[in-house]
């Protein structure tokens, strides 16, 4: 029960002064609405061809929505020392990283949702899966999420969260099969893209919305799962090694 | 606010460490550090910036790890179950570390849910602090509005919410204002007159003479010295001290009293203030005509009460004037 206590309460306050202020909320709708427009633009498919690119807009989402908020609050946090409060707690490093990371799991899922209500106003969403797309949905968040909190954990400053942020964010755009098979990569490449969770969440989610998907999708949810759990425990790992040194 | 015993009521060690030791890279930060902390004490852990004060405090309280050493609180062996631990302490860091986002009753009801507090139990307790701290009125404003003295406050307030009967204090009245230091150091008084075990870390010597019944003093990583407040001042006993304002060269004028007086120690304080001290009583008389000899003028000649300061520059060999500019860089308010 005291448990819980401390993991709705940090999960509150993180919602409160982090995920629903202004201009998160504005971020969280309007990145997604950019997102929409550019690609029908650039694609020149029009609005009808909608369905093939949801799946790569809901996971950049998902993606820019999860870690730019948690790498830098957790980094904030980290600098201006609040952090050690946490760490003062009498809870276990993993309850306390769950209460931090869930408001941003919340973010990534609901920031999901936008380009598909977008979606369900302008094309025919009937075909969907959706057990197998909110499953894949919440798994994307999670692993994104995990993403970030391993990039908070390895840096020291905000701007570096960023930066860090972004090695990883923009390559996934192209490299884990959201908008380009990734059949049709470089050779090189195409190992790259397997070592990334975000192609295995891409997969499901072509399956679910278009019934396109490379790999079988309890393979792609196994993956996805074992990416949350190894980004997580690296995290954590982390943390007892830098922030408990 | 009186509690039983976290302990049952038959050991009465609230803090026992033995062979403490930290280093960072090639730096030893702190090395075999032991003491013991009885329940219901206040006891003063006293040493220079960078001495390994906060080090010392950061593995006790679980925020940093040992790489030697044992750490028992209320019996409880830190190593293996340091969250039971951090359940009985609470900690009041060097710096605020509440949130400049929430007001000041939010924090202090945030740090109650931490330790798992119900939120009736929380908030009537926030209220009560924030009553007994003086902060009632600003009880509604962010934090990132209070003065220093104020945070300052509020942070010992968050560090009590869950009523732990270990609190660590690390320099709890460091760069903030003489009325604010003097309401703190009012506050960690009641505290400990309340049963709270308190580790208090300090670089002003006065504070620790005036609140602490036990103190250590620590240099370099080393505990050179523990002892109480009486016995370290039984130190000073058969010595006088006495010291002169001139109008310039104390220094020059320290070696002609030497030079002078063999039996007298004369040390310069500052270009226009000495220090003298004797075994025996100090006659100024002959040593106001020496200086005045010199062609320099006596515009203040006073004995002094031996202090606490004197036996840790005994101890420690580290000049009186360190420790003074210390507390001239730290800020003006830890002048007891």
């Amino acid at each position: 029960m005291k448990k819980w206590i401390a993991f709705s309460s940090i999960l509150a306050k993180d919602m409160r002064t982090y995920y629903l202020k202004p201009p998160n909320i504005s971020w969280g709708l309007l990145f997604p609405l950019v997102w929409i427009a550019m690609f029908c633009v650039r694609s020149g498919l029009g609005l009808e061809s909608l369905s093939t690119l949801l799946p790569g807009l809901v996971a950049l989402s998902i993606l820019f929505g999860t870690t730019s908020v948690l790498s830098v609050t957790v980094t904030f946090e980290k600098k201006a020392r609040s952090f050690e409060r946490l760490l003062l707690a009498p809870i276990s490093l993993k309850v306390l990283m769950l209460a931090k990371t869930a408001g941003a799991i919340l973010f990534g899922v609901v920031n999901a949702f936008v380009p598909l209500l977008v979606g369900a106003f302008l094309t025919d969403l009937s075909d969907v899966n959706w057990a197998v797309l909110t499953t894949a949905v919440v798994l994307i968040a999670i692993s994104s999420t995990f993403l970030g909190l391993f990039i908070a954990v390895s840096v020291k400053e905000v701007f570096e969260a960023q930066t860090f942020s972004n090695f990883f964010r923009f390559p996934m755009i192209f490299l884990c099969g959201l908008f380009f098979p990734i059949e049709k990569l470089p050779l090189l490449l195409k190992p790259v893209s397997y070592a990334l969770p975000l192609t295995y969440g891409a997969d499901v989610l072509h399956g679910a919305i278009r019934g396109a998907h490379v790999m079988p999708l309890f393979l792609d949810l196994a993956v996805l799962s074992a990416f949350c759990a190894g980004l997580f425990a690296v995290s954590l790992r982390n943390i007892r090694k830098r922030w408990i040194a | 606010m009186s509690r039983e015993s976290p302990m049952g009521g038959s050991n009465k060690t609230a803090i026992a460490v033995s062979g403490l030791a930290k280093h960072f890279d090639e730096v030893k930060a702190v090395e075999s550090v032991s003491f013991e902390v009885e329940e219901g004490e206040l006891f003063g852990f006293l040493g220079p910036n960078g001495a390994g004060k906060t080090t010392t405090i950061n593995m006790l309280t679980g925020l940093a790890r040992p790489d030697a050493g044992t750490i028992r609180i209320a019996g409880i062996d830190c190593s293996r179950d340091p969250k039971a631990a951090q359940h009985l302490m609470g900690v009041v860091p060097d710096e605020s570390n509440l949130y400049p986002e929430l007001t000041g009753y939010e924090n202090l009801c945030f740090c109650g849910a931490l330790y798992g507090m119900r939120r009736g139990e929380r908030e009537k307790r926030a209220r009560e602090l924030l009553q007994s701290f003086g902060l009632s009125q600003a009880s509604g404003r962010k934090l990132g509005g209070y003065s220093k003295g104020m945070k300052r406050r509020l942070t010992i307030a968050a560090g009590i919410i869950h009523q732990p009967p270990i609190l660590f204090l690390d320099e709890p009245t460091t760069g903030i204002d003489v009325a604010s230091a003097r309401q703190i150091r009012q506050l960690i008084a009641d505290l400990n007159s309340s049963a709270t075990t308190i580790l208090l870390t300090t670089h002003y010597i006065e504070e620790a003479e005036r609140l602490c019944q036990r103190i250590a003093f620590i240099v370099e990583g080393r505990i050179v010295r523990i002892d109480t407040v009486e016995a370290l001042m039984r130190d000073t006993q058969g010595r006088y001290v006495v010291e002169f304002e001139v109008s310039s060269g104390a220094t020059a004028l320290c070696v002609a009293i030497r030079q002078a007086f063999p039996a007298l120690e004369c040390e310069r304080v500052t270009s226009t203030a000495l220090r003298v001290e004797s075994r025996e009583p100090v006659r100024i008389g002959p040593l106001v005509r020496l200086i005045e000899d010199h062609g320099e003028e006596v515009s203040e000649a006073r004995k002094i009460r031996p202090s606490l300061e004197d036996v840790f520059v005994h101890v420690t060999g580290i000049e009186a004037s360190i420790m003074k500019q210390e507390r001239e860089r730290m800020g003006k308010g830890g002048g007891a």
